[in-house]
């Protein structure tokens, strides 16, 4: 009986000190923001969603707490036009598939009321997922997808911050030019290499688009599907029509095993220029030394920090929270939770229409971001940031370094690709 | 070019003998059972990690831990069956399509969950490097997989047609009411063919595992493949699938190299399709 009674008392005192508890908290309760974040957090490519939501799990951080950073919002807590209001993301997988990026993102909005979205990094998720929610009128910040065909659709909702893959592709013949100045070695053709879904079935076009502007021949251009158990009559193509350079887009799975073949067969181009699956950072976990001499698209290295102080403090955040070093997707994931915030607190509302107006205003300068861009604006028609730009990394000694353009160098380039055989 | 021809045929023989030996262990339960194993390339996946463990944290080379990828993955494929298997197989036939299915999520998220999805390979192990013979290169490690896939397949064959057990198992296979009535315990087969099926995979994730990339979701590539080889060989028939998966993987990069890359799954998924049009028990099934 005496324990009943110890019980009746003690769940009594629980529950006033619960009641207690949520009063207090509900008085002091800030309002919070929410925002829906789509990425691909189990399924092929997890390793790279996680690496995206470990810079926007960050990025909010910054936002919501004091820090002395050169980044918006950085040294308030939370969005001071809101009453300092707290940004929350609400995580959704879509497991690499455009179907689920469309459903999560459809219930996102309609059950967890976010009042707006950022992600996917793969583009076709990227794409189903805008289109819901342009249909829903929410707005969409993106800094991670990559295909150009996203802000050519002409959407109202969807913006980009992070330079797209015509950007890309022009930059690669851009290099392959100045190279050819600065060394005099010629390079009179390439090879053109993609996974065939929505990113690499457009950066291949823009590789045609650029090359035949630049005046380079194509002697090989090879769609492949990305999910391959083998690769080798891919690689025997590449090695039939023997090209100068090889430009491959690629995701990371593929990367891992075409470079493999590539070692295992002998194909020895002048240069490998690639993009995306080559910098991730389960690449060169993965691969180690075999990656050394691909030349990989980025907006981001961390050697920038030598001419951008920023990126080292941010680095170093990064290395205490996850105890590693930030790669190039964390890195874009970054900016988008930035971005929506800046525009949030400008326009001191979180109704769709005033956030949108807001990001078309929006002018967040160069020494705000982490990257080597005199800012972010966007263009009224496309929405694309004017000054995205891309530079080129090389992996060298296992690590990414800036090679291009050569003013922002820190190392000159390795070129030709040295052979296969021979090296340690 | 007629180097890379030989090339192309070395490559495709070398893969598909490989797809031969991960089919086998599932024609197998297959055969015996009339189950779809859906978590066959769980079991894959789990022999990978095997190996990469073993290699990582004690130093055995993946060749010595081939062994030990066969009878852990056996004495796991037999636990599976006693505890979750076999209670479906006297309830609805939905239950039997489905359960294999839970199993194979749920081992791919526990994989996630304990060892990241992060993407892995193995260091320069005993099988590395290439062999160059006469301008085409072989890869070692999967010449050293194609011999292991021929010998399982060899030794797979002798043990069913040989030995008193392997014929209990045909025996099953052929009809299970008729083996019981001869005196075979068809409950002790199944679990034995299970546990077989299990470790035969095992093994194929052990050479898979020197020189592919190992992480919790490369079983479903594999393993859809091991289904269309299973599929196009015959049910149930060794033959069959080691048969098979060398006419896949021919289609594959001989496909890919003389057509267009993208479309070699569809090559290979059409001569399936076109196979069991006209057979449609599979090459060696009846």
């Amino acid at each position: 009986m005496a324990s009943k009674n110890c019980i009746r008392v003690l769940s009594v005192a629980v529950s006033l000190l619960l009641i207690l508890v949520f009063s207090v908290s509900a008085k002091s309760e800030q309002k919070v923001i929410k925002i829906g974040a789509v990425y691909p957090l189990t399924g092929n490519i997890a390793s790279t969603g996680l690496d995206c939501k470990r810079g926007v799990d960050l990025a909010v951080d910054i936002i919501n707490g004091k820090y002395d950073l050169d980044l918006p919002l950085a040294k308030s807590a939370g969005l001071p036009n809101l009453g300092g209001a707290k940004i929350e993301i609400v995580y959704a997988d879509t497991k690499g598939d455009p179907k689920n990026g469309m459903s999560e993102a459809e219930r996102l909005i309609t059950s967890e009321k976010v009042v707006a979205m950022i992600g996917a990094y793969q583009s076709a998720v990227t794409k189903t997922a805008s289109q819901i929610t342009e249909r829903l009128r929410i707005p969409y910040v993106c800094s991670d997808s990559s295909s150009p065909t996203l802000t050519e659709r002409g959407f109202k909702y969807f913006f980009r911050v992070s330079p797209h893959d015509d950007i890309f592709a022009r930059d690669q013949f851009q290099f392959l030019k100045d190279l050819e100045k600065k060394t005099g070695q010629a390079v009179h053709n390439v090879a053109v290499l993609y996974e065939n879904t929505e990113f690499g079935s457009n950066a291949g076009k823009a590789y045609r688009k650029y090359a035949s502007e630049f005046g380079y021949k194509v002697v090989a251009d090879i769609a492949y599907p990305a999910n391959a158990t083998d690769v080798t009559s891919e690689v025997g193509k590449l090695i039939v029509s023997k090209p100068d350079v090889l430009m491959h887009a690629s995701y990371i799975t593929d990367a891992i095993l075409f470079t493999r073949t590539f070692k295992e067969m002998g194909f020895q181009p002048k240069g490998i220029m690639t993009m995306a699956g080559y910098i991730e950072p389960g690449y060169l976990a993965a691969i180690k030394a075999d990656g050394n001499y691909i030349i990989v698209r980025s907006t981001f290295a961390l050697d920038l920090a030598k001419k951008k102080p920023l990126v080292a403090k941010v680095n170093e955040l990064f290395r205490k929270k996850y105890g590693m070093d930030m790669s190039e997707n964390a890195a874009r994931s970054f900016m988008a939770p930035f971005v929506l915030a800046e525009a949030i607190n400008r326009a001191k509302s979180t109704a769709p229409e005033a956030i949108v107006k807001a990001l078309q205003d929006t002018d967040i300068p160069g020494n705000e971001t982490i990257y080597p861009w005199k800012g972010i604006k966007f263009d009224p028609l496309s929405h694309q940031n004017i000054y995205a730009r891309g530079t080129l990394v090389q992996i060298l000694n296992q690590e990414y370094v800036t090679i291009w353009p050569f003013d922002s160098a820190s190392k000159s380039v390795v070129w030709p690709f040295p052979a296969w055989k021979g090296r340690k | 070019m007629p180097d890379q021809l030989l090339q192309q045929l070395a490559d495709g023989l070398l893969i598909g003998l490989m797809y031969s030996l991960v089919a086998i262990g599932l024609t197998l339960i297959w055969g015996v059972m009339n189950i779809v194993n859906f978590a066959h390339g769980e079991f894959l996946m789990l022999g990978m990690f095997t190996s990469f463990w073993l290699f990582t944290l004690f130093g055995i080379d993946p060749i010595f831990s081939i062994p030990i990828c066969f009878v852990g993955m056996f004495v796991m494929g037999t636990l599976i069956y006693r505890f979750i298997v076999s209670k479906v197989m006297k309830g609805p036939v939905l239950a039997q399509l489905v359960v294999t299915f839970g199993v194979s999520i749920f081992i791919s998220n526990l994989a996630v969950y304990f060892w990241t999805p992060d993407f892995r390979l193995l260091p320069a192990t005993m099988l590395q490097g290439t062999w160059q013979i006469g301008g085409v290169d072989l890869s070692i490690p999967k010449v050293a997989a194609s011999f292991g896939s021929v010998i399982a397949s060899v030794s797979m064959f002798f043990f069913l047609k040989r030995t008193k057990t392997g014929k209990a198992i045909l025996a099953t296979e052929m009809d299970r009411e008729a083996a019981l009535l001869m005196g075979i315990n068809t409950e002790r087969i199944n679990s034995l063919s299970f546990g077989i099926g299990a470790a035969l995979v095992g093994v194929a994730g052990a050479f898979l595992s020197t020189y592919y990339y190992i992480y919790p979701q490369v079983g479903g590539l594999f393993g859809t493949i091991a289904f269309c080889v299973v599929a196009l060989g015959g049910f149930g028939s060794i033959e069959g699938a080691f048969i098979a998966g060398i006419l896949v993987g021919l289609a594959q990069t001989l496909g890919g190299f003389y057509f267009d890359p993208s479309y070699k799954y569809a090559i290979v998924f059409m001569i399936y399709l076109i196979t069991i049009w006209i057979r449609p028990q599979g090459l060696l099934g009846w």
